[in-house]
């Protein structure tokens, strides 16, 4: 057992950490739910894509390094710990592109995967309903058959879906047979969000941004070509991105690393005011530690051919309560200044608007309430009992 | 390369002690320990000494298993999983760092030992049934005669004064700072592995206990405390495992410091949750599940307190106010 890093892992920290400080623009972007700042963050892709730091795991030619796991949660840290904008491209590059990779044909990931690593191509994700947020399975937009063009025409509604407002493409669940029930019959479709018969309607979140969207489908065409996966399969093809994106690549270490060092900052600098909040501060960096620990060992048994499966909901419930410890604790060192936003806010207001982030993470990604079940049902072994049973 | 995991041999070594446990009785060995019964937990002593544990941290050139940090934390995890009574702690991972090489010697063989470190801890475990009985503080290490027994919530355990009967020997700061570590590294092994056991015992019970006309174990109130538990300690161990890779590194005290905040605090809510998941059955001297139950708040007080721990930490990593 051990948690040494080969030179050769060592020299590409040293390089990513060098490139990055070279390139990490010094001035904030703006929000990237702005149309001014959707177009600042997807020229920080092309940067990334420009150094070959967009997606270093991929193969090369799609822009990856061809890097294992070991050396993507290396990047990772020392991206956040670099200060480095948040990822405009992440919805793609996280949670589509691990299914392109495993379910697409070749024709589909050169289509989409080279010009989604070099940020001309930013995708939103289209899962949830009015009627289908946790229980992704009642989904009820369709998906009819239109054998005369060879594809399908897709209706009804999807909301929340994140970075719709801006994004170029789009990707989603329809049900494609009316008769299947739950899993069954849903169809994973790729569609342009300005294909004829989509409507896109800015939600304005708590913070005030514009992250995400209700889109309608009015007969949207998708041909056949833009299916990823069988159709009637897009259950089983979705759930390989939930996996993810509960997971590993949502949330690497840096995430929680980089605002424990801005803490501990903020602590030497106001703690005085604040002293009853140390012991919090001492908590956040022991999680933080924690949470990184807790992905080398994660990492160590991918390597030994092992998967991450219901784990991954250990981890979510653990790093979206980190998250919101982390800030709220900042939050009390920054008093009566903590609600202030942009000009004239400490930092430009970034710890309230990370805050504001931070409270999202117990609900997204399947709510905290959804892990714990999966936790005590599949990793503990409890009864699951009939659920539905009026 | 990274390798963050424990080794097929560790492995293998934790099963043999799960075996030994379990071949000899298991939660009947502390339940028999409790009620005053110490026979099957001093044969327990002598199977493990057999086994070479009185020599796990001693050289092999000494006699010993010359096993590693993250050796004594997955043997003392299963010890805690099993709450193994016995001065294990005092003999496996504090006295072999401060002892002479002669006291050593006798450890590595069998002897039970046990002793008091100011201000930690300042009565002995157990000093009835030791045949080593050392009061350590910084002016060194003392023989000690014990005094009148003092009870524990904690029915396993029995504590004694200790009252020194022979010379000190001066012992560096350097060493009883090794010690002092060793031991609190292995106190949050225990309490990591209380935790798993207490936790384990719940989700047992919650699937055979019905009330309402099914398993308690499909109440999602019920569901979402033992996920809650299984977080908590699925952070504490790989804090626990860091700390141990990290004994000989500058920083020793900040990780094992962490990993008794992790663990105590882990320990703590798995004790609190699986009592409230067993109700009152859990609360009689009758079920088992209460020595874990009390064994949890003894070990979170030994070898520092979460308090004394967390101001270390602080003072590792804070420039004001630690």
């Amino acid at each position: 057992m051990n948690l040494d890093f080969t030179p050769e892992q060592e020299a590409f920290a040293a390089e990513a950490r060098a490139w990055l400080a070279e390139n990490v623009p010094t001035e904030r972007l703006a929000s990237m739910d702005t149309a001014e700042g959707f177009e600042q963050h997807r020229e920080w892709e092309r940067t990334l894509a420009s150094g070959n730091w967009s997606v270093v795991s991929w193969p090369a030619e799609y822009g990856g390094r061809e890097v294992g796991i070991t050396e993507w949660v290396i990047f990772e840290e020392e991206y956040y710990r670099s200060g480095a904008p948040t990822r405009v491209a992440q919805n793609g590059i996280s949670l589509l592109a691990p299914i392109v990779f495993e379910h697409g044909t070749p024709e589909q990931k050169a289509k989409y995967l080279p010009l989604m690593s070099n940020g001309t191509e930013i995708w939103a994700q289209a899962w949830s309903e009015p009627g289908a947020g946790s229980d992704l399975a009642a989904i009820r937009a369709t998906a009819t058959r239109d054998d005369a063009r060879g594809g399908w025409l897709l209706n009804g509604q999807k909301i929340w879906s994140s970075r719709a407002v801006w994004a170029d493409r789009g990707f989603g669940l329809f049900r494609s047979d009316p008769e299947a029930q739950r899993h069954r019959g849903l169809t994973y479709f790729l569609f342009p969000m300005d294909a004829p018969g989509i409507t896109v309607r800015a939600i304005e979140q708590l913070d005030g941004s514009t992250g995400f969207a209700e889109v309608f489908f009015d007969d949207v065409f998708v041909p056949d070509e833009d299916v990823l996966g069988a159709p009637g399969d897009g259950w089983n093809v979705a759930m390989s991105t939930a996996g993810n994106e509960r997971g590993l690549s949502l949330r690497a270490p840096g995430r929680f690393l980089a605002p424990v060092d801005r803490l501990i900052d903020l602590w030497d600098e106001r703690g005085e005011s604040e002293p009853s909040a140390r012991d919090a501060v001492v908590d956040s960096w022991i999680g933080a530690e924690a949470y990184k620990l807790f992905t080398w060992q994660t990492v160590s048994r991918l390597l030994q051919g092992g998967d991450v499966g219901a784990e991954g909901s250990i981890n979510k419930v653990f790093w979206s309560e980190l998250d919101i410890h982390i800030h709220e604790t900042a939050l009390r060192l920054l008093g009566p200044e903590a609600e202030l936003i942009g000009d004239g806010a400490p930092v430009g207001g970034k710890w309230a608007e990370d805050y504001l982030f931070a409270l999202a993470g117990p609900i997204y990604a399947g709510t905290n309430e959804i892990q714990r079940n999966i936790i005590a049902e599949r990793i503990l072994g409890l009864p699951r009992g009939d659920r539905r049973k009026a | 390369m990274m390798q963050f995991l424990p080794t097929d041999e560790q492995t293998a070594f934790a099963e043999a002690i799960d075996e030994i446990v379990t071949a000899n009785g298991g939660a009947d060995v502390v339940q028999a320990w409790a009620a005053g019964d110490k026979a099957a937990g001093l044969a327990l002593w002598e199977q493990f000494s057999e086994l070479g544990l009185g020599g796990l941290r001693v050289a092999e050139e000494d006699g010993g298993l010359g096993a590693s940090a993250v050796d004594l934390a997955i043997v003392f995890e299963r010890l805690g999983y099993h709450g193994v009574p016995g001065p294990y702690i005092e003999s496996l991972a504090f006295l072999p760092a401060v002892v002479s090489d002669e006291v050593r010697a006798e450890i590595c063989g069998g002897a039970m030992a046990t002793a008091t470190y100011a201000p930690f801890v300042p009565y002995a475990l157990d000093a009835d049934v030791a045949s080593l009985r050392f009061a350590v503080d910084g002016s060194g290490v003392t023989p000690a005669d014990a005094g009148d027994a003092i009870s524990s919530m904690a029915k396993t355990r029995t504590l004694f004064p200790l009252s020194g009967s022979g010379t000190t020997t001066a012992v560096s700061a350097e060493a009883l700072d090794r010690g002092f570590a060793e031991a609190a590294l292995a106190t949050a092994a225990m309490l990591v592995g209380a935790g798993e056991r207490l936790l384990d015992e719940a989700v047992e019970y919650a699937k055979i206990r019905e009330q309402f006309g099914k398993p308690v174990g499909e109440y999602q109130a019920l569901k979402h405390h033992l996920a809650n538990v299984r977080v908590a300690l699925s952070f504490a161990r790989p804090l626990m495992l860091r700390a141990a890779l990290d004994i000989d590194s500058p920083n020793r005290d900040r990780d094992v410091s962490a990993a008794k905040v992790s663990a105590a605090d882990a320990a703590t809510l798995a004790a609190k949750l699986s009592l409230q998941v067993h109700g009152a059955i859990g609360y009689t001297a009758e079920h088992h599940v209460g020595r874990w139950v009390t064994l949890v708040p003894a070990l979170v007080q030994s070898w520092g307190s979460t308090s004394f721990h967390r101001d270390r930490v602080a003072a590792a990593i804070l420039n004001q106010g630690a």
